[in-house]
């Protein structure tokens, strides 16, 4: 995969290669992070650069981590539902699903269809707010600050939606065993009844899907149009199709390599066989690729939304599960399409009120691996725009 | 199951080179000319939904010190200290009844973290959340709140919200 | 003998009037951007201080910035890092006082006017690199040499844009150029109708300058000196205080210094058709230029910036042969007509 630009680079760098051996010019050492503008928070990167040119990279993690795993094994099932939101903060609703669906095969009960369909619904609504925050995020590493503004308008439709289903805008908490929340104040005689969408929701919803896509076009104006974005993106930091797949990235990464690989046409976590939609992929793998195929799948979630408000099926919301929570033992590994690509809960029951042990398998962390491959020989202005174009969360690398 | 590839990747390329430029500046003087939608925030409020997860409220008298909520808390933010009365029996030559008083009820705001689990297993109707959201604090300290004060949150407790599809023919299926 | 004839006396009145005038605009300037970007963005922005539309937002930032400390790394070279601001701030002075306001308020009308606004404005790229080195930190290392390459670079542009106007107008006097442009070019009726040089042939020289101003100040979409996302904040990053405040409002000052530049160069100075510039000249000079000062932060808010190498290709291969390219034709157009 050597493009033009590819064998450009190459020259200049041996070129630059040849001039510091006359020159005895010595390579400095840059930290860039923990504390950085542009590291979404405290990831770290030591790099060795040669003038503005990056010879090596050597990301450091860890800043951030809170030991999910282990809280998880002092706690009962309803209290990790509501830890795992913070995992990854910016798509909260979309942690609990895969952890939810492992605990409810470990105990063979399924959610009704209305519930499972209300848990897809606001999983798209998360996909979409955290491609949202993305298209916020990336023009504003590459100087455009306007954007972020934009988009963060729209973003805040759809939280208020979710807020006035769940109570929370960033961590829903709102998925049970068997179903979804239960009614505020739960006492015993609404033990049974659980949270329905609140009136308007579907309004809402329809509403907030048109202001969305109108915005997806205002920002395919402002940012993938413009040819200064395209001058930054288009060409920079290439993962191609085998070397994403060699590296385990997933998500719109992978699929911006041109692989079409998506969990929900995959997996059946959710009912998402009965919605029709494509999975979005891009031929070149660049930082422009990547940005667009998740401009493109804020679309499809749309899609995927309208068509769900519209098929809502009736019906209870809570499967009949004890009243107290026991998981029988086994094990169970559930996978999903978070936003930023698949996570995964590997649950160990010793079949006790708390689960024996719970392996977090988390997007951000795996898409990160790719970086001192990805960042070897490229500028530092394109070194933040990688590593913004990869749409990572701490949280999420960390946990 | 077949997985089909969706929209070709071709770039937005604009006929006239630097059109795009032009474009994304007219977008943002159609917005300079837009009327902004800042909400001026201590002049004007939103109003959160009913469902909004702002304080938790305390109804003294349904609490029956169980101590449910404090044992079930992620993090352990709930105190709860009560004592047992004797109360004279029910009816004359009864057994006399023991009812529980409560003591203290603290919620601990700068540890919680509004999971809304205590809300959720209270057996009693005792705890609601409030959508209140204006009691910041100065210090960590000052955001340990008794049961007074939980009981004033109280009177902000909204109703439930009518639901999607309440009625029979909503519109919605 | 008034006091007026005492040539120190004049300098002294002169050079204040000109300090006071730029500082109160580029006071203007910086709420305009607090402002415009605001609503740019969909927002609001100041809105709480000294009132309606929150005009006393910048005092309120100046003061703020003033009381902070008044911080030096352990490692920098502190005389250079003391000075670097202020060396900022009298290139644009420098430049500010020749800029004709009118036929009469002129603070010295230089023969060389041109040649010596665009040396002195280049004063500036000497306080990046001293910012950015003294600091003692990595990025305004890296944020301090990338000005100075992106500087040097755009001063050529700058420069040949400007020749053409000089060509054309025969002179370099900033009030001859002004004149210039006020005779009549062609008559309609009796009624003569004279052209800013934008629209006599120049609007190439025109766009040439005012992208390589935006380079000279390290605007967007060439402010990789400062790239926040990247460099934190470039040869600022150290910078607090008083000291950020003078570079700040050197950047403010520096803005309506070089839109003053290009409206009398290229927009007619302070004629305006059918106006009187006697009277009206300060306020459509100032109008011109705080037009230009719009599109500026119009361009800010609305693009990302480029990398340094495409900024130096741009300068090296597309205006640098463009700006030569009008030269030429202008010096040929000037000789045959």
């Amino acid at each position: 995969m050597t493009t033009p630009a590819d064998r450009h680079l190459l020259a200049m760098h041996r070129s630059e290669a040849a001039v510091s051996v006359e020159l005895q010019t010595e390579d400095m050492v840059l930290n860039i992070g923990p504390q950085h503008p542009s590291t979404h928070g405290v990831l770290r990167l030591v790099a060795t650069v040669a003038g503005e040119r990056v010879r090596s990279v050597q990301p450091v993690m860890g800043y951030m981590h809170r030991g999910y795993e282990k809280l998880a094994e002092v706690r009962t099932y309803a209290q990790i539902t509501a830890l795992v939101n913070r995992i990854d903060w910016v798509s909260g609703f979309a942690n609990e699903i895969p952890f939810i669906v492992a605990a409810e095969r470990l105990m063979g009960v399924e959610a009704p269809e209305r519930a499972q369909c209300i848990r897809l619904i606001l999983t798209e609504m998360f996909r979409i707010s955290n491609h949202l925050i993305f298209l916020c995020s990336f023009p504003a590493e590459l100087g455009a600050p306007t954007p972020l503004m934009y988009a963060l308008r729209e973003r805040e439709r759809v939280l208020d939606l979710i807020e006035g289903v769940t109570g929370g805008r960033f961590h829903p908490n709102f998925n049970r065993i068997g179903g979804v929340k239960p009614a505020a104040g739960g006492g015993s005689t609404q033990r049974t009844r659980a949270q329905d969408l609140p009136k308007g929701f579907i309004e809402g919803t329809r509403r907030a899907m048109t202001a969305v896509r109108h915005v997806c076009d205002d920002l395919e104006n402002l940012v993938l149009g413009n040819e200064i974005v395209q001058q930054r993106t288009i060409g920079i930091g290439v993962l191609p199709a085998d070397k994403a797949v060699e590296y385990a990235m997933s998500g719109p990464n992978l699929r911006a390599s041109g692989v079409p690989f998506d969990l929900r046409k995959v997996e059946d976590y959710l009912p998402y066989d009965r919605f029709d939609f494509d999975v979005v992929t891009m031929p070149n793998g660049d930082n422009y690729d990547r940005c667009r195929v998740r401009l493109e799948e804020i679309r499809q979630s749309a899609r995927i939304i309208e068509q769900a408000v519209d098929s809502l099926p009736g019906g209870p919301l809570q499967a009949k599960v004890p009243r107290v929570i026991k998981v029988p033992k086994g094990e169970c590994y559930v996978r999903a399409e978070n936003p930023k690509g698949e996570m995964g809960y590997h649950i160990v029951s010793g079949g006790g009120r708390r689960p024996y042990r719970v392996k977090i398998r988390s997007a951000s962390f795996c898409n990160l691996q790719v970086l001192p491959w990805l960042l070897e020989g490229a500028l530092i202005p394109d070194v933040i725009a990688i590593l913004g174009s990869l749409d990572f969360v701490l949280g999420d690398v960390d946990r | 199951m077949s997985i089909p590839r969706s929209s070709s990747g071709k770039r937005l390329r604009s006929v006239v080179p630097g059109w795009g430029l032009f474009k994304g500046m007219w977008l943002t003087f159609r917005t300079f000319l837009r009327k902004p939608v800042t909400v001026m925030y201590p002049v004007e409020k939103e109003i959160p939904p009913e469902r909004a997860r702002g304080v938790i409220a305390l109804d003294v008298e349904a609490c029956t010190v169980c101590m449910l909520c404090a044992r079930e808390c992620p993090d352990w933010c709930i105190y709860i200290e009560g004592h047992k009365v004797q109360q004279p029996p029910a009816e004359p030559g009864g057994r006399a009844r023991t009812r529980s008083v409560l003591d203290r009820f603290d919620i601990d705001f700068a540890l919680c973290m509004f999971c809304g689990i205590c809300v959720e297993v209270c057996p009693f109707d005792a705890l609601f959340w409030s959508p209140e959201y204006e009691y910041s604090a100065e210090s960590l300290a000052d955001l340990l709140h008794g049961k007074e004060r939980l009981t004033q949150w109280l009177a902000t407790v909204p109703e439930p919200p009518a639901l999607e599809g309440s009625e029979p023919e909503g519109g919605e299926p | 003998m008034s006091l007026l004839d005492n040539v120190w006396v004049v300098l002294a009145v002169k050079l204040g009037l000109a300090v006071v005038i730029l500082f109160a605009l580029a006071l203007v300037v910086m709420f305009a951007e607090l402002k415009v970007s605001a609503h740019m963005q969909h927002r609001i922005g100041p809105y709480f201080a000294g009132g309606r539309w929150g005009w006393a937002q910048v005092f309120a930032e100046a003061l703020k910035f003033l009381q902070k400390e008044d911080l030096i790394p352990r490692d920098a070279d502190a005389p250079v890092f003391r000075l670097a601001p202020m060396v900022s701030l009298l290139g644009t002075f420098a430049v500010i006082v020749i800029i004709p306001l009118s036929p009469v308020l002129v603070a010295g009308d230089l023969d060389v006017g041109i040649f010596y606004a665009l040396a002195a404005g280049s004063v500036s790229t000497i306080a990046l690199l001293m910012a950015g080195w003294s600091s003692g930190n990595k990025y305004s290392l890296i944020g301090g040499l990338r000005a100075g390459a992106q500087l040097i670079a755009y001063e050529l542009p700058l420069v040949l844009a400007v020749v053409g106007v000089v060509i054309q107008a025969g002179t370099m006097s900033m009030v001859g150029i002004t004149e210039a442009q006020a005779q009549p070019l062609f008559h309609i009726g009796s009624v003569g109708i004279s052209l800013p040089y934008a629209l006599q042939g120049q609007i190439i020289g025109f766009v040439i300058f005012m992208i390589a101003a935006l380079a000279e100040l390290v605007r967007i979409p060439f402010d990789m000196p400062i790239a926040e996302s990247e460099l934190v904040m470039g040869y600022l990053t150290e910078y607090s205080g008083i000291r950020f405040t003078m570079f700040l409002l050197g950047e403010y000052a520096g803005m309506l210094a070089m839109s003053a530049i290009a409206s009398v160069l290229f927009l007619g100075g302070y004629h305006f058709w059918g106006l009187n510039a006697d009277w009206f000249g300060p306020f459509v000079l100032i109008g011109k230029s705080l037009i230009l000062v719009f599109v500026m932060i119009w361009f800010r808010w609305t693009w990302p910036r480029l990398r340094e190498d495409q900024l130096q290709s741009l300068a090296w291969r597309w205006l640098v042969p463009l700006a030569l390219a009008n030269i030429a034709v202008t010096a040929t157009l000037k000789v045959v007509l």
